[in-house]
């Protein structure tokens, strides 16, 4: 069976500046990988080419079996890829309900469309979605006025809407607590677990990425340093200098 | 050094903080904590005056700060260093020190191009560099740097390990200690608990714009249900 | 080859002042973000404070005295006008404080009027440059020379100013984050009003320095103004280096356009303008904007709904009294209706595309006033039946902003609504001087409605019938799919871009479909008046509906509506005045200045308050 996602020499360089080079990695089917680094490694250049945002330098990115190189964002979304941003992008002047209902409007082609009422359309399927990440009981207070968690959480249902096999985040629980960085990545774990969906996301707080990630990958300098389990990551002395420092700032073997 | 005293701040017409009091000491290092949304930037702009509280009040260096303008805030010697860092990306690094210049205070070492450069030697290799050049952990430097060229007494520093990678995180604990050495006073809103701990004396805890626990980190350390109710890691 | 060289030469001496205004312009947009529309009529007061002064200092020292002393005076004017008109509203909704100049345009032009009345000026020379230097055997005016050598350093000064100073860097960093700057202990308040000073100085000089060459007179602020904003464009905004390229090259090729292709000297600078902006997006030396500024975003727009059986009673009910003015108005009454009805048509349809496309469109005449002119020309050379005409105007007006649309929609922000002005100026401009088919500025006149609409009373019913479906269309279209991906890809590109929405496409078809819409109002206007001329394709036409959407409210269709009736009433009213613009110009200053978010969005927000309305933000 071939992975989810393929990706293959993958190098960006912007001027004579290489930002990635050479990278190559695999997403499994229902797997969640992290994908760590300093800043500046090239984590973000890499998800911008994942994603259509950037046009890659060389290489190729496949996903189930059809190469996505090259193609705008939107496109890539509709092959079956979702995304959630690190700073969160959802359509303020709209309800909770309307947001979500807006991607399914999109999924179901009906953007140009002129004459229904859009509130009124996939406003079941919209609830469900919103259930599922537990926003029910707001489906229709303004968006503008919503706790940043549960923004996160919108993005989620959003992203979720065209029943997406791959789901590319983006610092999920930036600016979160940690008891909500927890509650957000056990609810995104959960869903990942029932529905076989892969997750690769980017994400700065070792305490999230040690206990969820099936695996993770570092990058330095644009270079992929390192792939493996999480106790292989954690041990593994290059990125502990890179990147890790002296462990002050995650919870500890032991405890994790 | 600063009392805030029974504060009530609005966002627009959301209700943020709820009559919100606690003092800090001269030379202290404090940390708030609190769920996202708790009302720890809203405090920190209530006293930079960048939201104005509809009632209570702020003082600093036994000046009344409500009603001030930010700038008049800032002359008063309080050094902000936003969440989102907002450097100048158009500036070069000089530059954007350049616009933090203040004159010097009594009684507090001046701070120096060249001081600030030792203090973090990656901004020195990059003084020509415009700001959108640098990379997260070297932006979150500049707003430090850019800060203590205004010579403040006091610091208020919005979640600066923020989206930045443990090893640099790390290097801005050893920096904020020093600069705690220099006998200035820090505030710093934080989500990551292991960094507060580093770096902090003592922890007030923001729920729903009002104080729920205010002490030493042992206090905190020795109260789980606290921990669980505002911060808990799982 | 002599003559070639005084022409350049000319050209050049014609930049010097093009520069100075611009740079002031280019400098105040830098900074403060504001588009000011009042920089022409600062240029006007320069001219005429100048000569004022020129009247009473005497010889070559009283003769450039004057000039500097009118710049510092036009800087202090600068300085009233931000601290009185621009400070409240620096945290308005982004672009109203358009609106707030536009309204200073108005006042300056009666005031000027009451001083220095309505004869042109003609301006002094200089003392001790009267004559005329031969160059390769051309004569050349001396001042000329002296404006062409000085030029230089002005540009140098004001750029050692920008880059090397710590004013300089402090201009700098309060162009992209005023707070910030705030925050770090500068006075920002201050700082934007001594660019606002410097700015206006730059404009007051200019005026005055040009008056040997052009005196003074009370159309000089509008003429400038388009030229300015052209230069602006062109340079890249706030690019000093920019200003001065861009003010040579529209003014030598001005100079040789007057020479050698003179039926198209206004087309020609549009035509530079849109290539420039198609080739670079942002100008000769302007950088790409910065998106997500801080310090000025407002408060979030709310989610809308349709209206409720309530409301929808309500407007029936509205209707039906509209449906009975005929019964007991007058004609008069009825004239005035359909003005206001075809006006609020023509608002509604710009509200569309800039209250929920968040498109600013500086050019929406060019709609209103092509979907009239489809009409017109093709009943005047093809003997078109009005029926037909009423379905070509529309899709006339709709083509146009296809095309157009396709060419500007890569922009955004202030290029995009430049761009658009730049289009709409240029189909005034091929309208004006296309005059063996257009008629020029004797217009088209006889296109009367069909027979059986060729009264009062009917064309009146025609219009309500047109106009409200129009309005009503509008607003079905934004409770739509369509009118949903319209908001959102205003509210975040980035997530309707990654969930398959291709918002170019989508503000695409929204800026045409508003443009077809435009046509119909149009199309109503031309046979109601039976004649048509290109002020209705004028930039003062695209701020009319600007103004009313801004005064009404951006936030709600009927605010463009309530606006567009309003200022229609008003305009009835108020022109019966001789001081009409004074009055309308401290109305629309006082309206921005007390109630910043509209006619409509205030008493919603009052309404609120005593509950009236439930308030959002108590909402569970």
């Amino acid at each position: 069976m071939t992975a989810v996602l393929q990706v293959e020499n993958l190098s960006k360089s912007f001027g004579g500046v290489v930002a990635v080079s050479n990278v190559n990695f695999a997403v499994e089917k229902g797997e969640l990988l992290a994908l760590i680094g300093p800043n500046g490694a090239g984590k973000s250049t890499c998800f911008n080419m994942l994603m259509g945002q950037l046009k890659p330098s060389a290489g190729k990115v496949f996903f189930q079996g059809e190469d996505l190189s090259g193609l705008p964002s939107r496109a890539i979304w509709r092959k079956g890829v979702g995304r959630t941003f690190q700073i969160t992008a959802t359509y303020a002047s709209m309800t909770v309900a309307e947001n979500v209902q807006m991607a399914l409007i999109s999924h179901n082609k009906r953007v140009f469309s002129v004459f229904p009422y859009a509130h009124k359309l996939y406003r079941e399927r919209a609830m469900e979605l919103l259930s599922l990440v537990g926003l029910a009981d707001q489906a229709d207070r303004h968006c503008a006025i919503l706790a940043y968690g549960d923004l996160k959480r919108l993005e989620l249902a959003i992203a979720l809407c065209h029943e997406p096999s791959l789901l590319l985040m983006d610092e999920p629980t930036a600016g979160m607590a940690p008891s909500e960085r927890e509650r957000l990545m056990a609810l995104t774990a959960s869903i990942v677990a029932d529905k076989g969906i892969s997750v690769l996301f980017t994400e700065h707080d070792m305490d999230t990425v040690f206990a969820h990630a099936h695996r993770i990958m570092v990058l330095n300098r644009g270079e992929l340093i390192a792939n493996g389990t999480v106790d292989e990551i954690r041990n593994n002395a290059q990125v502990q200098e890179v990147y890790l420092g002296g462990g002050n700032l995650y919870e500890s073997n032991e405890a994790g | 050094m600063i009392d805030v005293k029974d504060i009530n701040s609005f966002y627009g017409k959301a209700h943020i903080l709820n009559g919100l009091s606690f003092s800090i000491g001269q030379g202290e290092v404090v940390s708030l904590l609190g769920r996202n949304g708790a009302g720890k930037t809203t405090t920190m702009k209530s006293i930079m005056q960048l939201v104005r509280p509809a009632s209570g009040s702020v003082r600093f260096a036994d000046r009344e700060l409500v009603g001030l303008a930010p700038y008049q805030v800032a002359k008063l010697g309080m050094g902000y260093v936003p969440e989102e860092r907002r450097i100048f990306t158009d500036l070069t690094i000089l530059e954007n020190l350049e616009v933090g210049r203040q004159p010097a205070r009594d009684g507090i070492s001046q701070w120096t191009i060249e001081l600030l450069f030792e203090l973090f030697p990656n901004l020195a290799e990059r003084q020509h560099n415009r700001g959108k050049a640098l990379s997260g952990g070297e932006q979150q430097m500049l707003t430090i740097a850019r800060t203590l060229m205004g010579n403040p007494v006091c610091l208020l520093l919005d979640e600066p390990s923020e989206g930045i990678a443990p090893v640099i995180v790390e290097q801005m604990a050893n920096t904020i200690l020093k600069i705690k050495q220099q006998g200035l006073t820090v505030i710093l809103s934080e989500q990551n608990l292991h960094f507060a701990r580093l770096v902090a004396d003592r922890a007030i805890i923001i729920e729903s714009g009002e104080m729920r626990f205010d002490g030493a980190f042992s206090e905190l350390d020795a109260n789980p249900e606290l921990q669980e109710a505002y911060i808990a890691v799982s | 080859m002599g003559l070639f060289v005084a022409q350049l030469l000319t050209g050049l001496a014609n930049a010097a002042t093009l520069f100075l205004v611009a740079a002031g312009l280019s400098l105040i947009f830098g900074v403060t973000r504001i588009v000011n529309f009042a920089h022409g009529s600062l240029y006007m007061l320069g001219a005429y404070i100048g000569y004022n002064l020129m009247q009473v200092l005497p010889g070559a020292f009283g003769f450039w005295s004057s000039v500097l002393l009118a710049g510092v005076i036009v800087g202090l004017i600068g300085v009233i006008i931000e601290v009185c008109v621009l400070r409240p509203v620096y945290r308005a909704p982004e672009l109203f404080q358009l609106v707030a100049t536009f309204g200073v345009i108005l006042v300056i032009q009666d005031l000027a009027l009451i001083i220095w009345g309505a004869e042109d000026v003609l301006g002094p020379r200089a003392p001790g440059l009267k004559g005329v230097v031969r160059i390769l055997g051309e004569p050349v005016p001396m001042y000329d020379l002296a404006m062409i050598a000085i030029t230089p350093f002005v540009l140098f000064a004001l750029w050692y100013l920008i880059s090397r100073t710590r004013i300089g860097v402090l201009v700098r960093a309060a162009t992209q984050d005023r707070e910030m700057v705030g925050a770090l202990g500068v006075n920002q308040a201050w700082l934007f009003t001594g660019v606002f000073f410097l700015g206006a100085a730059l404009a007051g000089l200019g005026g005055a320095a040009q008056l040997p060459k052009g005196g003074a007179d009370l159309l000089m602020d509008f003429n400038i103004l388009a030229a300015i904003f052209v230069v602006v464009v062109i340079g890249g905004m706030g690019s000093l280096p920019g200003a001065y390229v861009a003010a040579v090259l529209i003014s030598v090729l001005n100079v040789f356009g007057v020479a050698y292709i003179p039926q198209s000297t206004l087309v020609l600078m549009y035509v530079v303008m849109a290539i420039v902006l198609l080739v670079k997006p942002y100008g000769l030396f302007g950088r790409e904007e910065v998106a997500g500024e801080h310090g000025q975003v407002g408060e979030p727009e709310r989610p809308i709904k349709p209206a409720s059986l309530r409301v929808r009673l309500i407007v029936g009910a509205g209707l039906v009294l509209l449906a009975c003015v005929p019964l007991f108005g007058s004609n008069f009454t009825q004239v005035l209706i359909s003005d206001i009805i075809i006006f609020c048509l023509f608002a509604a349809s710009l509200h569309f595309i800039l209250g929920l496309g968040g498109l600013v469109s500086f050019g929406h005449a060019a709609f209103f006033g092509g979907g009239a002119y489809v009409a017109a020309l093709i009943v005047t050379y093809a003997d078109t039946p009005m029926e037909v005409a009423f379905l070509l105007a529309p899709l006339g007006a709709g083509l146009g902003a296809v095309i157009i649309g396709w060419l500007c929609m890569s922009r955004t922000g202030v290029y995009f609504a430049m761009l658009t002005l730049a289009f709409a100026q240029l189909i005034w401009s091929l309208v004006f001087q296309w005059g063996e088919v257009t008629g020029g500025d004797d217009g088209l006149v006889d296109i009367w409605p069909s027979e059986w609409l060729n009264d009062t009373t009917p064309y009146f019913y025609f219009t309500l019938v047109l106009g409200v479906g129009g309005i009503l269309l509008l607003r079905h279209a934004a409770h739509s799919p369509f009118g949903y991906a319209l908001r959102a890809s205003r509210d975040s590109s980035r997530q309707a871009e990654a969930t398959g929405i291709n918002t170019k496409r989508v503000q695409w078809a929204a800026f045409s479909f508003a443009g077809a819409m435009a046509g119909l109002a149009g199309a109503l206007f031309v046979f109601s008046k039976g004649s048509i001329f290109p002020s209705e394709l004028e930039i003062a036409r695209s701020f009319d509906a600007l103004i009313v959407i801004f005064l009404g409210g951006v936030k709600t269709l009927a605010g463009a509506v309530v606006g567009g009736a309003s200022l229609e009433y008003a305009k009835d009213l108020i022109t019966r005045f001789e001081y009409w613009r004074l009055t309308l110009g401290l109305l629309i200053i006082f309206v921005v200045v007390v109630a910043p978010e509209g006619i409509v969005g205030t008493a919603r927000k009052a309404a609120e308050r005593v509950g009236l309305l439930p308030d959002p933000s108590k909402q569970s």
